[in-house]
């Protein structure tokens, strides 16, 4: 099977691309990239106008299956990942069973090896049943396939504990994912702590629950060497503290989600509980303060942290509702509406902090349309606006921020692994 | 000035014509609690409903004083007696007093933004009574009202809300209430009872008493709650009483005609003591009465509000 997209505007930062070229795709891989391309293929698809870009790698997302598969399922997930321009994703080991064993493992890479429409790697657990309480094996995973570790959903209490396990990921290589919450700090908050959480009534999670725990976790991995990745930073004073860490040399990586570069804490002033997530959107010189940290570098990653929870965990009293939202079918577009937009960043920066970046970070061979690479592409109408309706979503879960909301830059195909996908809504 | 919505669930959302409209309409029911025969048929035909998640005796019996007074049937559910024990949620159990055809839900519940979420969810009016530590609008209202009857206006005030104001749904009622309305407001508390950035809404904080009560021409004491589910609260009753407790010693350096109010139930001897609780400038039972007219007020124009939007769905041309 060849497919060959013509004259699109190929952005492949990698290779320091960043012109009109056809692309030809033979198999799962990219088999060429020049000016036109005559070869007879099988199906050409057009892209005159259009973005051709490597498919985004999320690496934040709850899969929810072993386990919850009325939330969500590799098969769904994934197929709501390739409606939003997503070919490769790492799955959160926050499942029941956790993924933090070698039978678990298994358990899980046969389920995704039976399911899943787009690449899917595995963030193993730090902690047995991510209690915090004993570590996992953490060598004898990275060799039967985690990429990464991580208690996400939690962060390991006991800094004894998280000294071992960044010693044992720094052996064995592999990068620890921090959920930076010291949950002594956020109580039983909901929202962020101030104006919003008094005027709505509601405890408050603070800002310090948040980069306290941040300064913890890069300060005992500078101790260790370990690489460590902070998730989902909110506020300005954990940015403060990662980009004097990485002054210092220590091997420190971040990411936000797209909530957090959008909305501030207002809007959970109608008690909406599609914008109740952890960590809670904060205030306006939070969002301007990610923005910056976008703009100037200091955030790597930008990652959806997808969430899917059923309406019946959703739609009830704010307080007792489950956090977190969907992500992974609208995170493209409104980093385009967003930041493009907005001119905080360029297309090739926008692709490094979506594609190039995770891959890094997680040793992952993916970022990139260089020849011989796995044909996971892309292809994005820029300007083209459309509306994020809820019956239109493909994940099995509805609960987005971004319902009803117009966004700019429409996913036309995605193409993983050589198979097309071409989307109309 | 008409109104033209279909719930009420807190003041922070209203305007100050709105806020007078509910005043002016309160005034007018009074009276009826004071005619031979207590009642006029205001709302003859229409269901209320109070759904309480909390134990309520005040808040629930004024509410269905004023719906009997307007002639309403009242049906009142608790949660003891009610499925919700059996997991229900509330959406479902709003849907289904919803089926029942009624056509006012009064509810009370624990947790902030519950009216707020049903009002969304259905299509009959909701009026919340008291939503976690978010607001009880009608207390405020009805607060208000008893301040402006007694100093004939509100613009201009200076009012104190002495207490637990972190944890207290009536203290935002109030704050939000009056600073419409143009009053001057005062919190005083102690520190930890202070919620954040609370100043923000526009009103000033102190923790010394003598200074809230210095210029007030009123003063609303709140109601302490010491135990609190593992919260740390303000330690030591008796402490609380020697900083913050109203007395009669207190009031002398006070306005000499200053309004003490108090939303009830009164912890005589810990937040106020009982010669202020019964002395000259105290309004508590007045407030009870007026809490009758203003839930009048509120009930029926939220009804009327709900005739309107039927009516204008019936002018409609089908398209079917």
């Amino acid at each position: 099977m060849k497919i060959l997209i013509k004259n699109g505007h190929v952005i492949d930062p990698i290779n320091n691309l960043d012109e009109v070229r056809d692309i030809l795709v033979e198999g799962s891989k990219i088999s060429m990239v020049e000016k036109n391309i005559n070869v007879d293929a099988d199906k050409i698809i057009e892209a005159e106008g259009k973005i051709v870009m490597p498919g985004c790698v999320d690496m934040h997302v709850h899969l929810r299956e072993p386990g919850r598969e009325d939330k969500e399922t590799i098969c769904s997930a994934t197929k709501a990942a390739l409606h939003g321009g997503v070919t490769t994703l790492l799955a959160m080991p926050n499942t029941d069973p956790a993924i933090d064993s070698l039978e678990n493992i298994k358990l899980l890479k046969d389920a995704i090896a039976k399911s899943a429409k787009a690449n899917v790697f595995i963030c193993a657990a730090i902690t047995k049943f991510r209690q915090g309480k004993e570590l996992v094996d953490v060598a004898g995973l990275k060799q039967d396939g985690a990429v990464a570790i991580s208690d996400d959903g939690a962060s390991v209490d006991s800094d004894e504990l998280m000294l071992e396990a960044l010693r044992s990921a720094q052996e064995a290589k592999i990068p620890v994912i921090c959920h930076s919450e010291d949950k002594k700090l956020s109580d039983s908050g909901v929202v962020n702590l101030g104006f919003t959480s008094t005027r709505l009534g509601l405890k408050g999670i603070s800002k310090e629950s948040e980069y306290k725990r941040v300064a913890r976790d890069i300060g005992l991995a500078e101790k260790t060497g370990a690489a460590i990745h902070i998730a989902h930073i909110s506020c300005k004073e954990s940015l403060d503290i990662i980009a004097r860490a990485k002054k210092k040399g220590v091997k420190v990586t971040c990411e936000t989600a797209p909530h957090y570069f959008t909305f501030n804490e207002e809007m959970v002033l109608g008690f909406d509980t599609n914008f109740k997530m952890n960590p809670p959107l904060r205030s306006k010189e939070d969002v301007a303060a990610i923005k910056e940290g976008l703009a100037n570098g200091i955030i790597d990653v930008i990652a959806s942290d997808h969430a899917p929870h059923t309406e019946n965990e959703k739609e009830i009293e704010f307080e007792r509702a489950e956090f977190g939202v969907t992500g992974l079918e609208t995170e493209l577009a409104v980093a385009i509406t967003e930041l493009i937009g907005a001119g905080i960043l360029s297309w090739s920066k926008l692709i490094e902090k979506m594609a190039i970046n995770p891959s890094r970070i997680l040793g992952i061979d993916k970022g990139g349309l260089g020849i011989g690479k796995d044909a996971d592409i892309a292809i994005v109408s820029p300007e083209k606006e459309w509306i994020a309706k809820k019956e239109n979503f493909l994940s099995k879960s509805k609960n987005s921020s971004f319902i009803n909301k117009t966004l700019r830059g429409f996913v036309e195909y995605t193409i993983c692994q050589g198979k097309v996908n071409k989307w109309n809504s | 000035m008409t109104w033209i919505r279909k719930d009420l669930l807190g003041l922070e959302e209203l305007n100050r014509e709105e806020l007078e409209l509910i005043l002016s309409t309160a005034e007018s029911f009074k009276e009826v609690s004071s005619r031979e025969i207590k009642k006029v048929p205001a709302l003859r035909g229409k269901t209320v409903v109070n759904l309480f998640y909390e134990p309520s005796t005040r808040t629930r019996v004024s509410f269905e004083v004023a719906a009997k007074r307007l002639s309403a049937d009242v049906i009142n559910i608790a949660t003891e007696t009610s499925s919700v024990k059996k997991g229900e949620t509330l959406i479902d159990t709003g849907k289904n007093i919803e089926a029942l055809k009624a056509d006012i839900i009064v509810m009370r519940h624990n947790a902030s933004g519950a009216a707020a979420m049903l009002a969304r969810n259905l299509n009959i009016s909701v009026v919340n009574a008291g939503d976690g530590w978010h607001e009880h609008p009608t207390q405020a209202l009805l607060d208000i009202f008893t301040l402006k009857e007694k100093l004939g206006r509100i613009e201009g005030l200076n009012v104190s809300i002495v207490g637990d104001i972190a944890h207290s749904r009536v203290a935002r009622s109030n704050i939000w209430g009056l600073l419409k309305l143009g009053a001057k407001v005062t919190l005083c508390a102690p520190k930890i009872l202070i919620p954040a950035a609370i100043e923000d809404m526009g009103v000033a904080v102190t923790n010394d008493i003598e200074e809230a009560l210095a210029k007030a021409d009123a003063v609303n004491v709140l109601r302490m709650q010491f135990e609190r589910d593992g919260e740390t609260a303000f330690p030591r009753q008796l402490e609380y009483f020697k900083q913050f407790g109203i007395t009669a010693e207190r009031l002398k350096k006070a306005k000499k005609n200053i309004i003490v109010m108090h939303p009830g139930p009164v912890n005589r001897g810990i937040e106020i003591s009982s010669e202020v609780a019964d002395g000259a400038n105290s309004v508590i039972l007045e407030q009870v009465t007026n809490g009758i007219a203003v839930r009048m007020a509120v009930l029926f124009l939220v009804a009327q509000a709900q005739d309107k939007l039927a009516n204008i769905t019936k002018d409609e041309p089908s398209l079917s």
